[in-house]
């Protein structure tokens, strides 16, 4: 492989790191609370604002079921007001990110409903307001389950990452169809699916050993 | 925190009601007119079958569930109309500890404990010492840094207590606390409750299904059926002379004095024509507790009696027996008059044929 391939395929890699890197950290920063709000606000729960609650819930559903090539382009409008171009990688960040905000919030709305009601009873017991218990038990409680939820979001936003060459957005997937596909160069390809293989491991097995390590429950089939 | 010694505060329901509205609109009565003072500095223990509303009335008095009708009053404070920071600030008053322990697994021992002072924004360095205090307290000392999921059942409850006990609170609250636990360790956690009431004078309100608990370290009892209260005294007078059905029947598990199978198989409510035995349920309280009535009755009236069962306990530091016998029916009236006179109590229990 030339030394202008290999250029190509660690350029690639890092325009998908960077793509994913920071849609993930956004998607983290708006889809956490958005998750907590959505565990925690029906009726007769800790925020109880059950229409907001399902306002916000109908929007992330309908969010969530635009498959995500068609979101990419449905988009390009407001992707071009925050980026200031449709084009190019940071631009796919927009529909990354608001494709990730929605699927990160579920992920952390589920890990949220895990933690046993009885935990949130002793808080409002002590006295503790509605925040403090969110930041002290409902969120460490549910961590390792977060952190889970995150890797998977993180695998699933290297997916995406390789179709957002439609709007322009480079990287890993975009390399590998216009050289693997489009130029007939199937080492390509087969490099360039080695090398996402490989990240998503890597991510997956970091996401697994960070929950493992912040989980203090009992270790599955000891019980309590 | 101070060196003060918290004082207990009193509890007062007044005609308390909660009613439940489910989802589908149908409406469920838990607490149905209840009155009832709770003393302060007493341990006070209410006992019902499952669905009593044990809970509920529990809830009410931290408000975790408002009344729908009467008022609560700890310590002279209406808890049903308080909200937002006064109704924290009750309840930091109001230490509550659970069936299911309820502590957070990512948390140390230490750190469970330190969570109500984190809570109520006590500084960091004052936190650790009370935290220290408390881990001693319970006898937990060699655990502090251990995870619940490492401790045992009696472990956890002794974390939930120290807990509950961070804030200092005036009242203990606790819902079912030994229910998950064996015998013994039900026993030693029962002690520490007691330790706690007498050195640090709360009050302390639990809520149980089993009467030995009551026996074991409640001077007070009240006993819920349906939503209502039934019976409510100091527990010895509740043990010795129980006036409702359900207090019998909560008792007979406890005192260890049931009758043989064979003669309850054989036991008629009404009496049956021709020669019979009546069976009696006898009591001695107080004094006459360890008095040698049956061999007095024998001696001063002639009357035989058969033993069927019997037990002589302590409540508190009064003993109190429990007997079963039976004697011919037609000696019974004058047998039960001359016991009452004596100052027993009898309840015939029916007639074998
Ligand atoms: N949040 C609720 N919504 C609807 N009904 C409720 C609710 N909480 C309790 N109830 C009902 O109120 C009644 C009393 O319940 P409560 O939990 O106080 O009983 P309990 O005496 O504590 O029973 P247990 O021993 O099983 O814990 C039950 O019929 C129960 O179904
Ligand atoms: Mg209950």
């Amino acid at each position: 492989m030339s030394a202008n391939l290999i250029n190509l395929l660690l350029e690639a890699t890092w325009q998908t790191l960077y793509m994913v890197a920071v849609s993930a950290a956004l998607g983290t920063l708006l889809g956490l609370p958005l998750g907590v709000f959505l565990a925690t606000s029906q009726r007769g729960e800790l925020l109880s604002r059950p229409w907001v609650n399902k306002m916000l819930g109908l929007v992330v559903n309908a969010t969530r079921s635009v498959p995500f090539i068609i979101l990419v382009v449905a988009i390009i409008p407001f992707t071009r007001m925050i980026a200031g171009t449709s084009i190019g990688t940071t631009a796919a960040i927009v529909p990354l990110t608001v494709a990730a905000v929605p699927f990160i919030a579920r992920l952390i709305e589920n890990a949220i409903r895990e933690v046993d009601s009885g935990l949130i009873e002793a808080a409002r017991a002590m006295g503790a307001t509605p925040l403090q218990i969110i930041r002290k038990v409902l969120i460490p409680e549910a961590l390792s389950s977060i952190t889970l939820g995150l890797t998977l979001a993180v695998v699933s936003l290297i997916g995406y990452s390789a179709m957002v060459g439609a709007v322009g957005g480079e990287g890993l997937g975009d390399l590998g169809i216009r050289y693997g596909y489009q130029r007939f160069m199937p080492e390509v390809m087969a490099v360039v699916v080695v090398i996402l293989i490989v990240l998503v491991q890597l991510v997956q097995s970091v996401g697994e050993w960070i929950a493992a390590k912040v989980d203090k429950r009992a270790p599955k089939g000891r019980g309590q | 925190m101070s060196d003060r010694k918290p004082q207990g505060a009193s509890i007062v329901f007044q005609t308390v009601g909660k009613t439940f509205t489910k989802p589908d609109g149908s409406s469920v009565s838990a607490v149905d007119d209840v009155s009832l003072t709770v003393e302060s500095g007493a341990i006070t223990g209410i006992i019902g079958r499952s669905g009593a509303g044990k809970s509920t009335m529990l809830r009410m008095v931290n408000g975790l569930e408002r009344p729908t009708s009467g008022q609560i009053l700890v310590g002279g404070q209406d808890v049903g109309a308080a909200q937002g920071a006064a109704l924290r600030a009750i309840r930091r008053d109001v230490g509550m500890i659970f069936q299911h322990f309820n502590l957070l697994a990512s948390r140390t021992v230490a750190g469970n404990i330190a969570l109500p002072l984190e809570v109520a924004g006590v500084p960091k360095a004052k936190i650790r010492a009370r935290v220290a205090d408390l881990i001693h307290r319970v006898g937990l000392d060699a655990q502090s840094d251990r995870y619940p999921a490492e401790l045992s059942g009696g472990q956890k409850q002794r974390v939930g207590i120290a807990r509950a006990l961070a804030t200092e609170p005036k009242v203990l609250l606790s819902d079912e606390a030994t229910s998950a636990l064996d015998p013994e360790t039900t026993q030693t956690v029962l002690q520490l409750l007691k330790d706690i009431n007498r050195e640090l004078g709360l009050t302390i309100l639990l809520i149980t299904h089993e009467m030995a608990v009551v026996r074991d370290i409640a001077s007070h009892v009240a006993v819920i059926e349906g939503g209502k209260i039934v019976e409510a005294g100091k527990t010895y007078d509740v043990f010795t002379a129980p006036q409702h059905p359900t207090t019998r029947s909560f008792l007979s598990g406890v005192t260890g004095v049931t009758l043989p199978a064979f003669i309850k198989g054989q036991m008629h409510d009404d009496r049956p024509s021709g020669p019979c035995e009546e069976v009696l349920r006898v009591t001695f309280s107080g004094k006459h507790a360890t008095d040698p009535m049956l061999a007095l009755l024998t001696r001063d009236l002639g009357i035989a009696v058969n033993i069927l069962a019997g037990a002589v306990e302590e409540i508190g530091t009064q003993p109190f027996g429990n007997l079963l016998l039976s004697l011919d029916a037609d000696k019974g009236a004058e047998a039960r008059a001359y016991l009452e006179r004596h100052g027993l109590l009898t309840e015939v229990l029916g007639y074998v044929g």
